[in-house]
């Protein structure tokens, strides 16, 4: 599903040059569920940036579900969010003026699909991360566990190849953590790929692979034991 | 720019965004309001100016006579110059084409009487094409005309306040008028927009006048138009050249001042021009300076606007928004805003206007008005400025990695 060789990135800092991402090798296949783990600065979540086309590599080749993301104008950039990829975020990133079935249906607009069908998949996506009675409360109205759920419906309502989770658990409390946790690995269950950005070892020790970064390159990669979230709800 | 899930989108965002749209709604339209409110003082202004040559036609020449005040070819100073008949020819014959209407006019004061009722008046004794030079509108009857001036008819034609004076509510037309004890018949009753004084004159033809009384040839004054194909300085130039003239027809110094003077319209036509001039400048100044103004005040507003939402179009974008559709959003709200503001500062200057009214007028400031094009014309340049203001901060916007909109916080 996502495979990259030989990825690089740096950042100006002033006259500094920071190097980022010194080589990373990386595949991901169909239905994995995998952590991203490291020290703040290590380069996780510039990966998942570049994963997600938020962020360019400076140099390396990247292909996802078989297409060569390479030298992407914005508008391509765009579309290809729109049909590859789901994104969850730590500040959960909700439009704070729409309620929670419009926040879930706003990628189906992007899209270009009919209201009447944006309308339904939104609800019945809301209804999936247990939000059914929400619908329409703003998310000022709703707890951190709450609008993580609707951000993941939201991620979900495109229904892309892959979601993309940076921090999704950083912002809540454990039991709420392990609520969202749960959700993650169903939706992983029915066979969706997954890359989650985290710095915690209870979460990353939820998912079924383990990749750490330090400095900039790959020091670990291992499959492991998936402790289900379940039992901790 | 017809997607209907787009208007639902950006009418989403304005109603539940009330402060911005409220910001920028309301700089539009007080712009618009205080465009249209000076324009149409100003233009009120120029009402008043305009309006003080509605009295006479505005290509007259005025030529009087009065007493030498130098001596020249042998004649003593204090001479009483006349005009009299034979001058008026002279005006005539030597201006043919440049002439439109040409009168002469003999000044009287005596008594009318009808029945009971009696009072002095004042006589004016012409011919046809005063009624052309001094605009009169004939209400009942018919002016005098050639006939009356070649047979000495004694006919005369009223003014509508001297009909009130002496036939009370009775109509005068056709009765007989006894003046200083000789029977006229009234042929005509005329209105002027001059004031009472102009509608409490009479008209005689000027031959009648100078039959009976003093059986002379004497005229007391010319007036006449010049042809209107005439600019303002060739008329300043043609009235001179009457003077001119006459001023030498009838021996009178070149310099003396009082013995012939020529008064036309033309030089105060040209002052005015300037003031005209000077008000529209300053109109066009202003009205320039509020546009400016308020298409600042929509670039402010947008760019504002485009920052507040830097998150949320951040979002948009890493949900597949394309920086099109971002720009497209950002302009297609604001247009809808300053239109539907512009229209309502519009209608709230014109009501203004129609508020006013004629209230000002101690101020020179009558009927101000504003076309409706002008002020159609000064909202497109609003909303087109608008576009410009908000297309920039929006293309920046839309070129923002989301990543960059959506680190903060």
């Amino acid at each position: 599903m996502i495979e990259i060789k030989e990825l690089h990135k740096s950042y100006q800092m002033g006259s500094n040059s920071l190097h980022v991402l010194k080589g990373i090798d990386f595949s991901v296949k169909d239905g994995e569920l995998v952590a991203i783990m490291g020290s703040s600065g290590s380069g996780k979540s510039t990966l998942l940036n570049i994963l997600g086309m938020l962020d360019e590599a400076d140099k390396g080749e990247y292909f996802l579900d078989g297409v060569h993301i390479k030298d992407l104008n914005e508008t391509k950039a765009a579309q290809y969010r729109n049909k590859f990829l789901g994104f969850i975020f730590q500040s959960f990133n909700l439009i704070n003026y729409k309620n929670a079935i419009e926040n879930v249906a706003l990628p189906l607009y992007y899209q270009r699909k009919n209201r009447k069908e944006r309308v339904e998949k939104a609800k019945s996506y809301l209804e999936k991360v247990g939000l059914g009675q929400w619908a329409t409360h703003l998310p000022s109205e709703l707890s951190g566990g709450q609008k993580q759920r609707v951000a993941i419906a939201r991620a979900l309502a495109a229904d892309p190849k892959v979601l993309l989770a940076d921090e999704p658990t950083g912002a809540l409390d454990s039991k709420t953590s392990y609520e969202v946790m749960d959700i993650i690995q169903s939706i992983n269950d029915e066979g969706k790929t997954i890359l989650v950005v985290t710095h915690e070892e209870d979460i990353a020790n939820m998912c079924k692979r383990i990749v750490r970064l330090k400095d900039g390159v790959i020091v670990e990669d291992i499959e492991v034991e998936q402790v289900r979230a379940s039992q901790y709800v | 720019m017809f997607d209907r899930d787009r208007w639902r989108e950006i009418f989403e965002a304005i109603s539940k965004n009330k402060l911005r749209t409220f910001l920028s709604g309301f700089t539009v339209a007080l712009g618009i309001l205080i465009f249209t409110v000076l324009l149409g003082l100003g233009n009120g202004l120029l009402n008043s100016f305009l309006s003080s040559f509605v009295d006479d036609a505005q290509n007259i020449i005025f030529i009087q006579s009065g007493t030498t005040s130098k001596a020249y070819k042998g004649f003593q100073e204090n001479r009483i110059i006349q005009f009299e008949n034979e001058d008026l020819e002279f005006v005539k014959d030597n201006n043919k084409g440049k002439v439109e209407y040409i009168t002469p006019r003999i000044y009287l004061n005596l008594n009318a009487k009808y029945r009971e009722e009696s009072g002095n008046y004042t006589i004016r004794a012409v011919n046809p094409d005063h009624q052309y030079l001094e605009k009169t509108i004939m209400m009942n009857g018919r002016y005098i005309n050639e006939e009356d001036v070649k047979e000495r008819t004694k006919n005369v034609v009223i003014g509508r306040l001297v009909e009130k004076d002496l036939f009370k509510r009775k109509k005068a037309i056709g009765k007989m008028l006894d003046i200083n004890g000789i029977n006229f018949k009234i042929i005509g009753v005329f209105q002027d927009s001059g004031g009472d004084n102009e509608e409490r004159m009479i008209y005689m033809p000027y031959k009648t006048v100078q039959l009976l009384y003093g059986n002379n040839k004497n005229i007391d004054a010319i007036n006449l138009s010049y042809n209107m194909s005439m600019n303002t300085e060739q008329a300043i130039t043609f009235s001179k050249k009457l003077e001119d003239d006459l001023k030498k027809k009838l021996k009178v110094a070149p310099n003396d001042q009082s013995a012939i003077r020529v008064r036309s319209f033309a030089e105060d036509i040209k002052e005015t021009m300037v003031i005209l001039g000077g008000i529209y400048a300053i109109i066009f100044i202003v009205g320039i300076g509020t546009l400016i103004s308020g298409v600042v005040g929509i670039g402010n507003i947008m760019t504002f606007s485009v920052k507040e939402r830097t998150k949320e179009l951040g979002i948009r974008k890493a949900l597949g928004a394309s920086p099109r559709s971002i720009i497209g959003m950002v302009l297609q709200e604001s247009v809808l805003i300053t239109s539907v503001a512009g229209y309502i500062g519009l209608v709230l200057g014109i009501v203004a206007l129609k508020l006013i009214g004629n209230n000002l007028e101690d101020y020179f400031i009558v009927n101000p008005q504003v076309e409706t094009g002008i002020i159609f014309g000064a909202t497109m340049v609003l909303i087109f400025f608008g576009l410009l203001a908000g297309y920039i901060p929006a293309r920046r916007a839309a070129r923002i990695k989301p990543i960059v909109a959506l680190r903060d916080e």
